[in-house]
């Protein structure tokens, strides 16, 4: 009998219960998978940066093409200005990439699939790109809300959609990526059902569903992950250069 | 048939596995509270130490790596450029010197060969002029020996014809009236004897 597609989202305790004050902080297995990818980012990034050959080998062409990427990436969006925040915006599209590609790993648990997680991601960018928004132009800032080159009669509508805009920023990022990766784990684990379910005979249909949908959600990993840190990249440019 | 129910297998398994779904109807996991907090403090944690290492320790190497190439390929190509206008240059020079010599040569053997041919004329015109004494001396002396000429033949020809008379009649006649008769004689047949 397929299992409950959902179940592979289950968080469960690993080893005992840890509480402070209230809060439970109990080592579970979200939390296991976000120290296998911060460990695995750290792993190849220091193999990747350790020699300094003129001819690299394939480990530091893999940490210099990343480290290239992610930098052309910035400096396409945001500009020069924000150089400061690469080593952030690095680390943020390492850890969902790895994160994302981690839970393509059968009997792995999916870190970014979890609504908190890319929440609280998101609304850590949402709060420092406003920081800084506000800190680099003071209340001028606000005139991001108020594009230029609009009738004046529109003016009111045309804020308050904008601040509503803004305001759903760490909310669409958040659910973009969540929602991505759950339903992507959630239709790979019912076609496997359906192969164990149809047996022999009628499961060689969802199972060529099953292989072509792992190819998409490799896919997926690595294009959401992208989007996660080129929209920071494109907020980031909003609080940086002010010109709407 | 077979494809009907291979069809109509999958439909119902369908429909029983969304059955199943409903019948658990635990919802989803990410809304159940409950681990909420223990995943929002280990992401701070993993990721915030993800953050600190790869910015302080990771990242400024990979950086210090590329420039550290990039500037040495840059460099690398400059030598290259500079070594390359080097040989340009000295190519050029190698040319000048080829086209110099080549020059050099040329004037020389004109040179050479103006030097010798005024050799030549010189010595052409000494001879010559040596030659046209020559000529010149030899002439007067055949001019000389040409007007001579006539007189001697004139005098042989009033002795012989003296003694011819002395010896045929005996008589003694002046010599005068003989070289009179021999001048006339030669007067009138002059150009016949000598062409002059």
């Amino acid at each position: 009998m397929a299992a409950n597609p959902m179940t592979q989202f289950n968080v469960y305790r690993i080893g005992p219960e840890i509480k402070v004050g209230a809060f439970d902080i109990s080592f579970t297995n979200a939390s296991l998978f976000m120290i296998i990818s911060s460990v695995a980012i750290l792993l190849i990034f220091n193999l990747g940066s350790k020699k300094n050959s003129l001819l690299p080998n394939k480990i530091q062409l893999l940490a210099e093409l990343s480290y290239t990427f992610v930098s052309k990436m910035i400096s396409d969006t945001a500009g020069s200005k924000a150089k400061p925040y690469f080593a952030f915006i690095f680390s943020l599209f390492m850890f969902v990439l790895f994160c994302n590609m981690f839970g393509m790993i059968p009997y792995t648990f999916t870190v970014t699939s979890h609504i908190i997680v890319t929440f609280v991601l998101a609304a850590f960018i949402f709060i420092g790109v406003t920081v800084i928004g506000f800190m680099k132009h003071g209340l001028g800032y606000l005139k991001l809300f108020v594009p230029s080159g609009v009738p004046a009669v529109l003016l009111p509508l045309i804020v308050v959609i904008e601040i509503i805009s803004y305001l759903s920023r760490p909310v669409s990022l958040s659910v973009r990526l969540f929602a991505n990766m759950m339903a992507g784990h959630t239709m790979m684990k019912v076609f496997g059902g359906f192969v164990i379910s149809l047996g022999i005979v009628g499961g060689w249909l969802p199972l060529s569903f099953s292989v072509a949908l792992t190819g998409l959600e490799i896919l997926v990993a690595f294009l959401q992950a992208y989007v996660f840190a080129i929209l920071t990249c494109i907020y980031l440019n909003d609080a940086l250069n002010l010109h709407h | 048939m077979i494809k009907k129910i291979y069809f109509q297998s999958i439909f119902f398994s369908f429909l029983f596995s969304m059955e199943a779904f409903s019948a658990e109807s635990g919802g989803m996991p990410q809304l159940n509270p409950e681990f909420w907090i223990s995943q929002i403090f280990w992401l701070t944690l993993t990721f915030g130490i993800l953050y600190l290492v790869l910015s302080k320790l990771i990242l400024p190497k990979i950086s210090a790596n590329l420039e550290s190439r990039k500037s040495q390929i840059l460099e690398n190509i400059e030598a290259a450029e500079k070594q390359r206008e080097d040989s340009e240059t000295k190519l050029k020079d190698y040319e000048e010197i080829i086209s110099k010599s080549r020059l050099d040569a040329k004037t020389i053997f004109n040179q050479a060969r103006e030097k010798a041919l005024k050799d030549i004329n010189a010595k052409r015109e000494v001879l010559d002029k040596q030659i046209d004494d020559e000529i010149i001396k030899a002439e007067q002396e055949i001019k000389i020996l040409r007007q001579n000429a006539p007189d001697k033949i004139n005098k042989i020809a009033i002795e012989t014809s003296s003694e011819l008379v002395q010896k045929l009649i005996g008589a003694e006649i002046n010599n005068s009236s003989i070289s009179a008769i021999v001048d006339d004689l030669s007067r009138r047949n002059g150009d016949k004897y000598y062409g002059n």
